[in-house]
């Protein structure tokens, strides 16, 4: 499968688990999904049959409410059944409403918490520093997630560790919870504040595989600094009536809305 | 008099002795190594030492992750910014998780003294307690710190560790003590009351004793280190063969070892008694202030007439004018 290929099936899966759970977050989902297209299908080394081999790269997923494009990815890599994406945030299905790595193999750290997830994958970049390991780590964060402060003090501590095993999506989507993040409490300039904290910035179109790719790249060859690639994507991405729509951020499509996005995405293959 | 030893500087040196055996230990600080001691194994293992600067919710995160990555990690700060400010990152990314991070919170109770309430946590026992699998463990002096420490070293999982700031008496020898899981030690026989303490009260109950034998009254005192788990044995003994337990921590009575051992107690079946279960001697749901740790911990009631005739008046009223 390609990663264009492997995109699609996952806002598929995304898109079905979402609307069988009957609640969870489409919008921030769709938006990080090329990201983790190209993480999974192409960057990323990790061993699905083995997933806490100790030299695989680690993934964290900051913005856990993004919870259903990670499952997605995992369930194309086969670290479980495609099928048990429909049981989504069902009583002990494996498949929490925010990852947990105690249910979910390939899981790297349980998150949901904003602001948490990017510390636990300094400790991962850091642990693998002091080992003299040679995995990566790699972490997405919402904008919105940005308004935390704990994600600067991951920040500060990252640089001051040259941890350039690690590698930081910001989904920059543009909206949250309450509304635009520009409206709610601007994080902008986000660039500019990641360079200031001592990060190498790349700035790139989310959604565009091959950016995503370079940038990746660009991340592997610098050394003495983690890499923030500031990713501009939209909210909704592949799903014409949630794109751009903040009341899409916490909300399951019903079986209308369902049949219709699962066309549009079919129609992009 | 028995040498004197802060339980901070047993858990530098405790750490410090660690790490030869365990190559995989870490330790976290956040701007506080010459306070928590960590200093001492800093000086020893400079590449194991990490400064996560003033930033205590960002250390418990990389504990995690680095705990996740195979690493045995001690994050350490003040108890009130390790289970205080960082409560919710040690319930979400590590006590969640169950992951090897051992949290430890020194300067913890009213004796951190001069630095007033903000730095006075009292409130640690019953944050940490209520988090799902978390042990919390609160050693009474510096032999058993280490012994303690020894444990949370073999021990894989989340734990929290107490520790106060002023020097305090030796009362365990060091070498012959060994910790395991849920332990107590039973320290003096008696059939009246047990005294029942967490944390550095061993020269007060043996004070309270002292007093009620006097009138002839024998008290049984036991050292709990494990707020959780409970040594559950030692308080339904307690409970059926003296009747009423006397609970002393260094905390706020509410959601701490003695509202612990309130609902251990309120679980059991026991003979039936006209007197109270449980006496909690503790800070009565108030904040500290400065002054010296003995200035202070006289003013909340830490002092042995004060807790005589509390008990007493509890338990034997008619006994009460016997105390001088």
């Amino acid at each position: 499968m390609n990663t264009k290929e492997f995109a699609n099936e996952m806002r598929k899966l995304i898109l079905s688990s979402l609307f069988h759970a009957k609640s969870g977050h489409p919008g921030g989902s769709l938006s990080c999904t090329d990201l983790l297209a190209v993480l999974y299908n192409e960057e990323m080394r990790v061993f699905p049959s083995s997933p806490k081999a100790v030299d695989r790269d680690r993934f964290v997923l900051s913005k856990g409410h993004a919870a259903p494009a990670l499952y997605a990815a995992l369930a194309l890599k086969g670290y479980f059944p495609k099928e048990n994406m429909n049981c989504l945030r069902k009583l002990d299905s494996g498949l929490e409403g925010h990852p947990s790595m105690k249910c979910t193999p390939g899981v790297d750290m349980s998150t949901g918490s904003l602001g948490q997830g990017i510390s636990a994958a300094c400790g991962m970049a850091l642990a693998g520093k002091k080992s003299g390991d040679s995995y990566r780590v790699y972490s997405v964060l919402g904008d919105g997630e940005l308004e935390e402060g704990q994600v600067w003090e991951a920040m500060m501590l990252a640089a001051h560790y040259r941890l350039d095993n690690l590698c930081v999506f910001v989904d920059f989507n543009g909206l949250q919870v309450d509304g635009p993040v520009a409206e709610v409490l601007s994080p902008v300039p986000i660039g500019e504040k990641m360079k200031a904290f001592g990060l190498h910035v790349i700035e790139i179109d989310g959604h565009d595989l091959d950016q995503i790719r370079s940038a990746l790249a660009e991340a592997r060859q610098t050394k003495g600094q983690p890499t923030v690639i500031v990713a501009h994507t939209i909210k909704g991405r592949g799903v014409s009536y949630m794109e751009n729509q903040v009341s899409w951020h916490g909300a399951a499509p019903n079986a209308e809305q369902y049949e219709q996005g699962m066309k549009e995405v079919e129609a992009n293959v | 008099m028995s040498e004197m030893k802060a339980i901070r500087d047993a858990y530098g040196e405790g750490l410090a002795e660690l790490g030869a055996s365990y190559e995989n230990l870490y330790v976290l600080d956040a701007d506080l190594a010459k306070a928590t001691k960590t200093i001492t194994f800093k000086n020893a293992y400079p590449d194991r030492f990490i400064d996560c600067g003033i930033a205590e919710g960002n250390m418990m995160g990389v504990a995690a992750g680095m705990a996740s990555c195979g690493k045995l990690v001690f994050a350490s700060s003040f108890a009130m910014f390790a289970a205080g400010r960082a409560y919710e990152q040690v319930r979400n990314s590590i006590a969640y998780p169950h992951l090897n991070v051992k949290v430890i919170g020194t300067h913890a109770g009213l004796t951190v003294g001069e630095d007033g309430a903000t730095h006075q946590c009292l409130e640690d026992l019953a944050l940490m307690r209520a988090i799902p699998g978390m042990i919390v463990l609160s050693p009474s002096d510096a032999t058993q710190m280490k012994a303690v420490l020894r444990f949370a070293a073999q021990y894989d999982g989340p734990m929290y560790i107490r520790a106060s700031r002023p020097p305090v008496p030796v009362v365990y020898q060091e070498g012959s003590l060994t910790y395991t899981l849920g332990q107590s030690y039973r320290l003096a026989e008696g059939d009246f009351i047990t005294l029942m303490f967490t944390g550095p009260f061993h020269t007060l109950a043996a004070e309270i004793r002292a007093l009620l034998l006097g009138i002839g009254l024998k008290c049984r005192i036991v050292d709990m280190p494990s707020v959780k788990p409970l040594d559950e044995v030692a308080i339904r003994l307690a409970a059926e063969e003296t009747g009423c337990i006397v609970t002393i921590e260094d905390h706020n009575i509410y959601g701490g070892f003695g509202s612990a051992v309130c609902e251990t107690v309120a679980g059991m079946a026991l003979p039936s008694s006209s007197g109270p279960r449980v006496l909690r001697i503790g800070v009565e749901d108030q904040f500290g202030k400065s002054g010296t740790p003995a200035e202070l911990l006289k003013a909340y009631g830490f002092e042995a007439g004060a807790v005589a005739q509390r008990i007493l008046k509890a338990v034997c009223p008619e006994k009460l004018s016997m105390l001088s």
